[in-house]
């Protein structure tokens, strides 16, 4: 079974977001970047599939120098191979770039897989795009926001969570499939791989490479203003005995928001 | 023209994609567009009606056996062949499961890329802006498109449903033809929850509970309440889900759903950025909360500093006597 784990480097999801008005970014400087909370459960997921399955995992990222970190963290869990797509470009939040930088590098340079494994959704972005987007390139069979995997052989099984109720799919392989929450729980990185992935080397693969130029991967979303959303203000807090209090709820309820 | 996606589940329409016809409707009269509606699937008769009275001129009906239950690569292709036919200059969805599941793979079939999850839609000097949440609504952006058709999904709960009228128009329906080999993802079983539950992201009123109700069986005081009101539904915070008190289906935040109702009642929920960032964007937002400091109350419109279990009781019977009159 050869599997491959799509992770992205992204800012934890306690940090406060400054923004630079005037080039509409987020400023990094003093952000904690993690690896993205979706793509770490389908780390631990393509991990469980080999320890059933046999086979190799082997983990990819796009992005700067930096995203070597994600990418050691996720060899330290127990990933076979790690390989970082060298791209500086500022974040676009436009999925279908890193769909397509994904798409080329399979078919070019990775040809020989049975499972690609995403997130639904990375930090920041917010896209729940890429996955999908991956998928219809490579013409593969999709399901997103799973909570249960099951392989079988060259088959697969998916429960995919929906508002209120769950889809089952099966599929065959190769697949497309992104990680939900509750799908399993990460494992802890040991000290014997944090030693093993220290040592370990990151082949870089530029996007040259993959013969992508900038022109091709042009974000055809503009981003034109980026700003912090409006801020909440308090209302009214009270304190007092509880029937008096449940009474002027009920108001507030009833009068002012006047959802009831 | 602008054409709306219109989700069908178990025969009835998506409310979410009401909105975003709504929402459509409007952006298309501004721009002088005509607004069309598409439904996929088969056994769709007798459903066009209601996308006319939310404001579309023209129906198209996607009809094919094998796409009965839903496929996003067998979706994708009937949706493929009915735009490179009509050339729809904007293409909305819904931001629901299905709509998050579709639109990209959709998108990625017309070489464009796509807005997820928008939460304003306005014209501007004659092009679609699009304002979507990024960081967990941490951080607000503005988007212009530069691919054509423009494609974005909308979030549920946001934009509001248009007035009903009597509105007719044609339907076209069109046998699509997908081969059995573009549909290996279908869905072969939807899965209920027991008891049926409406889920918080299709909810106007949800009361959410967090590690100050104490225990699982404490949740039973919340489904009451939440039975009192009309589409209410019951939430967590990751605290109450990581102690199994509720399932995760039910968590609200960053690693849970992003939601958006009408009310928001949070009981012994501190307010952690990653639980806010699910749930600023509510219209009104009440806090109970025995810690005059939680951070709840900086956003809460109404807060109650006080002990949860001696203020559900009392509630509960104010409640029922204003609903019941
Ligand atoms: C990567 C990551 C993702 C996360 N994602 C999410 C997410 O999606 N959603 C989420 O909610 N959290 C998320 N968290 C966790 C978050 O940081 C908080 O830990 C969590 O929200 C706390 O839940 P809580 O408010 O229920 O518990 P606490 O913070 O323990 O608060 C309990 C509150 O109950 C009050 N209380 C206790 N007893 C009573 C009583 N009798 N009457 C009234 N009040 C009482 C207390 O005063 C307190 O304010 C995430 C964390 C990380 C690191
Ligand atoms: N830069 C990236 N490098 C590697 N994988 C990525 C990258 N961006 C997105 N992904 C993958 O695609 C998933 C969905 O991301 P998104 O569509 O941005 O929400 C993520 O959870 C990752 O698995």
């Amino acid at each position: 079974m050869n599997i491959f784990v799509f992770v992205k480097r992204v800012p934890d999801t306690e940090s406060k977001i400054r923004i630079d008005r005037e080039h509409n970014t987020v400023i990094e400087e003093e952000l904690n970047f993690v690896l993205s909370p979706y793509d770490e459960y389908a780390v631990e997921e393509a991990l469980r599939v080999r320890e059933a399955a046999g086979g190799k995992v082997t983990v990819f990222s796009i992005g700067p120098d930096e995203a070597k970190v994600t990418l050691k963290k996720a060899l330290a869990m127990g990933a076979d191979e790690a390989v970082l797509i060298k791209d500086d470009a500022p974040e676009a939040y436009d999925g279908l770039r890193i769909a397509k930088i994904i798409s080329r590098l399979i078919k070019d340079k990775y040809p020989d897989y049975d499972l690609l494994l995403f997130g639904k959704q990375s930090v920041g972005a917010d896209n729940s795009q890429v996955p999908a987007m991956v998928a219809e390139i490579l013409a593969l069979p999709q399901v997103n926001v799973v909570t249960k995997l099951d392989i079988d052989d060259n088959q697969g099984t998916a429960i995919r969570e929906i508002e209120g109720a769950a889809e089952k799919v099966s599929f065959p392989l190769p697949a497309v499939i992104s990680a939900q929450k509750g799908l399993n729980e990460p494992r802890y990185e040991t000290l014997k791989g944090i030693m093993m992935a220290k040592r370990k080397e990151i082949p870089l693969i530029s996007l040259q490479d993959l013969g992508l130029t900038e022109e091709e991967l042009l974000p055809q979303l503009e981003l034109i203003k980026m700003d912090n959303p409006p801020a909440r203000e308090a209302g009214k807090v009270i304190e007092e005995e509880p029937e008096e209090a449940a009474k002027k709820l009920v108001e507030f309820l009833h009068k002012e928001a006047k959802v009831i | 023209m602008l054409l709306v996606y219109i989700e069908v589940r178990e025969g009835k329409i998506k409310k979410a994609s009401l909105e975003t016809l709504s929402e459509g409707k409007r952006l298309a009269d501004e721009m002088n567009m005509e607004t069309a509606a598409v439904f996929v699937g088969s056994a769709l008769d007798g459903l066009a009606s209601e996308a006319f009275s939310f404001g579309a001129g023209k129906v198209y009906i996607l009809d094919n056996s094998l796409l009965s239950q839903y496929s996003p690569s067998g979706y994708t292709e009937a949706l493929f062949s009915l735009t490179e036919e009509i050339k729809p200059k904007i293409l909305l969805m819904a931001a629901t499961a299905m709509g998050r599941d579709l639109a990209p793979r959709l998108a990625a079939k017309l070489d464009v890329s796509l807005a997820s999850d928008c939460t304003q839609v306005k014209v501007n000097n004659g092009e679609l802006e699009v304002v979507r949440p990024l960081f967990a609504g941490k951080a607000l952006a503005s988007f212009r498109f530069k691919s054509s058709p423009v494609m974005a999904t909308l979030r549920p709960n946001v934009f509001p449903l248009a007035e009903k009228t009597e509105g007719t128009g044609e339907t076209i329906k069109k046998e699509v033809d997908v081969g059995d080999d573009k549909v290996k993802d279908r869905v072969a079983e939807v899965v209920r929850a027991e008891g049926n539950e409406l889920d918080i992201s299709e909810a106007e009123i949800i009361i959410s509970g967090g590690r100050g109700m104490k225990g699982p069986e404490n949740f039973d005081m919340l489904r009451e309440l939440s039975g009192i009101l009309p589409n209410a539904a019951v939430g967590a915070s990751r605290a109450a889900v990581d102690a199994e008190w509720i399932d995760h289906q039910n968590q609200v935040g960053q690693t849970g759903k992003t939601v958006s109702p009408d009310l928001y009642m949070a009981f012994g929920i501190s307010g952690a950025i990653q639980h806010l960032a699910g749930m600023t964007s509510s219209k009104f937002i009440v806090a109970v909360n025995k810690d005059p400091d939680a951070p709840i109350f900086k956003i809460a419109d109404f807060g109650v500093i006080g002990d949860l279990f001696k203020i559900i009781p009392p509630l509960q019977e104010e409640l029922k006597k204003v609903v019941e009159e």
